[in-house]
């Protein structure tokens, strides 16, 4: 077993297969993200992509395989010591925030219960890093915006201070514009703290603007790792990922006449 | 056939009473839709453009009021309709399509008792037709075997699925406009461009006019003639969908430089100012 100093990867999955109930839904998953690196897992709704993460975080208890985070072999469920290492962020920010409990409330959560001191001076300060103003503090969810919300439950990710962080889609229940804040903040934090991003989109555009590398899933197998470089100009070797790729419209800045031929012709 | 205009609006207003005093969502809106026109709608949410939507139905509801100096479909004042008038116009003229399937569709009952429903309602027709054309209209949307899809429940589809029930339940009653508010924002990028296309094909080939609401520029870009930028209940920009590069509102070149490109160079993606507003 090998210490996190010597080895490289942050996340490093081997022939993860990972079932619900009888059904198995992800096989035979091998990657590794280096630390520091944001890796990007692509792929329809129900390829599995998802499930990877909820496996990583302890959520999907039923796989057989080899999951290590910074060096260390994951157990089966929901771990205390792992949690300071990693967190997750959630796709829908409306669904993701206890209803009854104030924003204050919920990010002193995890220092309490890992018993943390200075919460209160702790909470003050993540709100300025991500972003919110402090009159937010003592607020319910549902007082806040979609943005807000997305704001806050990245707070609570970063709360006690992990090095890894799975996103799972944490744009997609967002307009455009909120969208575009939301990313700059995640990429904001991964520059000044550090972070390894484990993310999962179905957005290519997203994927080019925020990560390194990515795979790409389809029912269940990655069919291909690819540089992000590969979004430049479809450079995929699999006739899936090329299909995907061109269902999301393709690269309209590397080629003007392909601008053309998507805009349909009204006449 | 005549040269009007399948749709006209003048002035819609559209606002809600708080105890703050009437709040304006909607404020003086106008616009006219040809026979056969696909006219897009963008905006971000707030900005009024699923009002707009509703409105054209006149699906406010109290406390909610809409006003308008004209609402004029096919030669026809909506207006002055009664809601009795409202109700043989709503499905059978123009439809909507809402954009979650999961929470438009009836949980108890069968996709095909749905379908045969939307067509009872303006139509009578013996029930040996009308099993045809549940049969042919969920064919034509593209479901293999209709026949045991009719017989499924809602939640035992596909959110992809279901919005091609809701589609075939939407065109059935042969409507001349259709509506679509978000229809693909609960879908994946994959299911996306299939919806959308169903949706081209059938409304172009039925001559239909169709209105498409959603927050997605590119997205409207690629299946609308024409497209209005709404911002704050206001339309800011009014374009052709191929001239949308060369907008010239801050409002709508903000939203287009917003959005990550498939080849991201920038190093952080500008955002809109919100001045006024709380932010996000």
């Amino acid at each position: 077993m090998s210490s996190p100093e010597s080895s490289q990867a942050a996340i490093s999955l081997k022939d993860l297969d990972i079932s619900y109930g009888d059904t198995k839904v992800v096989r035979d998953v091998s990657f590794d993200v280096a630390t520091g690196e944001s890796f990007a897992l692509v792929g329809e709704s129900g390829s599995g992509k998802s499930t990877v993460l909820k496996a990583i975080a302890g959520l999907a208890p039923d796989w057989t395989g080899e999951i290590s985070v910074l060096g260390k072999p994951r157990g089966h469920g929901t771990d205390r010591a792992f949690s300071e290492t990693c967190q997750m962020v959630f796709q829908d920010p409306y669904a993701s925030l206890h209803p009854r409990k104030t924003i204050d409330t919920v990010l002193s959560e995890p220092l309490a219960i890992h018993g943390i001191g200075k919460r209160s001076e702790k909470v003050v300060e993540m709100l300025g890093a991500v972003g919110l103003d402090q009159r937010f503090r003592f607020r319910f969810p549902h007082q806040l915006s979609g943005g807000q919300r997305q704001r806050v439950a990245i707070a609570r990710a970063l709360m006690l201070e992990p090095k890894v962080m799975l996103l799972d889609e944490p744009t997609s229940a967002l307009d455009v514009s909120v969208q575009a804040e939301i990313l700059n903040l995640l990429k904001r934090l991964r520059r000044e703290q550090g972070l390894t991003y484990l993310m999962v989109t179905h957005n290519l555009p997203v994927v080019s603007f925020m990560c390194d590398r990515m795979a790409v899933m389809n029912k269940g197998r990655i069919v291909e790792i690819a540089p992000k470089t590969a979004l430049y100009d479809g450079s995929f070797a699999d006739p899936y990922t090329r299909d995907l790729y061109a269902a999301s419209g393709g690269n309209p800045d590397a080629d003007p006449e392909g601008t053309a031929s998507h805009l349909k012709d009204p006449a | 056939m005549t040269d009007a205009p399948l749709l006209e609006i003048e002035d819609l207003r559209v606002s809600f009473a708080t105890p703050k005093g009437p709040v304006e969502v909607v404020k003086g809106l106008s616009l006219s839709l040809g026979r056969e026109e696909r006219l897009g709608i963008v905006g971000e949410s707030g900005s009024g453009k699923s009002m707009t939507g509703r409105s054209i139905l006149r699906l406010i509801r109290a406390p909610g009021r809409q006003t308008a100096k004209t609402l004029r479909f096919d030669g026809l004042d909506l207006m002055a309709q009664s809601s009795r008038q409202m109700r043989q116009i709503r499905g059978a003229r123009i439809s909507m399509i809402m954009q979650d399937p999961k929470f438009s569709l009836n949980p108890v009952m069968t996709i095909g008792h749905q379908i045969a429903e939307a067509l009872q309602v303006h139509e009578n027709l013996p029930r040996r037709d009308l099993q045809a054309r549940v049969i042919e209209m969920l064919t034509s949307v593209r479901i293999n075997e209709p026949e045991r899809v009719a017989k499924m429940y809602p939640h035992e589809v596909s959110g992809g699925m279901g919005q091609r029930v809701m589609i075939a339940m939407m065109l059935i009653p042969r409507p001349q406009l259709l509506i679509a508010d978000e229809p693909t924002s609960a879908l994946d990028v994959s299911v996306q461009a299939q919806v959308l296309d169903l949706i081209e094909e059938l409304v172009t080939g039925n001559g239909m006019g169709l209105i498409l609401i959603s927050h997605d520029l590119n997205l409207v870009a690629r299946y609308c003639d024409r497209i209005l930028v709404m911002n704050g209940g206001e339309v800011v920009e009014a374009c052709a969908a191929r001239d949308l590069h060369k907008a010239t509102h801050p409002y709508t070149k903000g939203l287009l430089a917003a959005q990550p490109r498939m080849q991201e160079t920038r190093d952080e993606l500008p955002v809109l100012d919100r001045s006024g507003g709380a932010g996000t």
